[in-house]
């Protein structure tokens, strides 16, 4: 029996099987209904989530870190000018109100939303 | 092919539905032939899809375009794989016997009476696993080298020999084997 003729028949032997008709129906159905109680336990879960204080605590500290990280970027900054305004202040009143004014002006920039 | 992918969860389902759709009959015949008999076969094709379902979304954005196929028979192959870890059993139906469990279409009808497919059907049983299961990803299923190449994590060149060298230990069990009408019995699929 040559290589092509035993290919042949053992395509012949390995004929692809059908699946029962109701197996297809069946998985339809799971997968319809996973699809559903997915959607239902994520609304269920949002809904819950705004609910629950313990919840509230992650965006709460992101608001506070962002801030806190806002807040020191401007210090940085008006500490870097200090010498300067020191130069073209001729006495410490007009010192504090450089200082004061290089403060707003910072905040502006850098946390204009706030 | 960032542009192929789902927009939202509704066209996620469409093309799992698509999928689905287009490879039932390629998971259930692999199963089929895998475990030997529908129930079992039944079971594991649903298995399959519950889980491809899971992981659909990250298969489409990995994929990157190629056809899912092979990662659906991947999965298969796992799933029976653990069917039988878990069960600690091997099958204990042979599949000569398995059509009267659940579908009236059968292998066995369509072999019936050709004693030579039986025996290569039988033939087949008896390889080791992974040559067996690339002879029906190739002749059930009808994949081609790089599909089973994926589907079995081999390379292509290593896929192109497993399958040479299964069907020549194959043609061999066939040639051994007592003439016509002396093996009756039936043989069980191995694991």
């Amino acid at each position: 029996m040559s290589a092509t003729d035993f290919e042949s028949l053992l395509r012949e032997a390995l004929t692809p099987v059908d699946p029962p008709a109701d197996l297809a129906q069946r998985l339809e159905l799971t997968l319809v209904n996973l699809t559903e109680l997915a959607q239902e336990e994520l609304e269920s879960w949002e809904l819950s989530t705004m609910r629950d204080p313990r919840n509230w605590v992650r965006p709460a500290a992101a608001a506070v870190i962002g801030a806190s990280a806002g807040t020191a970027l401007v210090v940085l900054r008006v500490r870097g000018r200090h010498k300067v305004r020191a130069e073209q202040s001729s006495n410490l009143l007009e010192l504090a109100e450089r200082t004061i004014q290089d403060f707003a002006e910072e905040a502006r920039r850098i946390l204009p939303d706030r | 092919m960032a542009d192929d992918q789902p927009k939202n969860k509704a066209e996620l389902d469409a093309r799992f539905t698509e999928l689905y759709r287009a490879h039932l009959r390629d998971v259930y015949s692999y199963s089929y032939y895998r475990v030997g008999n529908h129930h079992d076969a039944e079971d594991l094709t649903e298995q399959t899809f519950l889980q491809a379902y899971r992981h659909f979304e990250r298969a489409l954005r990995e994929s990157n375009g190629r056809p899912l196929r092979p990662w659906l028979i991947r999965i298969a192959h796992n799933l029976a794989a653990n069917f039988y870890r878990d069960r600690s059993r091997k099958p204990e139906s042979a599949i000569e016997d398995a059509g009267t469990i659940s579908s009236p279409h059968t292998t066995e009808s369509l072999v019936e009476g050709r004693e030579e497919l039986r025996t290569i059907l039988a033939g087949v049983n008896q390889l080791p696993d992974d040559r067996r299961e690339a002879l029906i990803m190739r002749f059930a299923l009808g994949m081609d080298n790089r599909e089973i190449a994926r589907a079995l994590g081999r390379t292509d060149g290593a896929t192109k020999v497993l399958l040479h060298r299964a069907i020549r230990q194959l043609e061999g069990i066939v040639a051994d084997a007592p003439p016509d009408g002396a093996s009756a019995d039936p043989v069980e699929v191995s694991t």
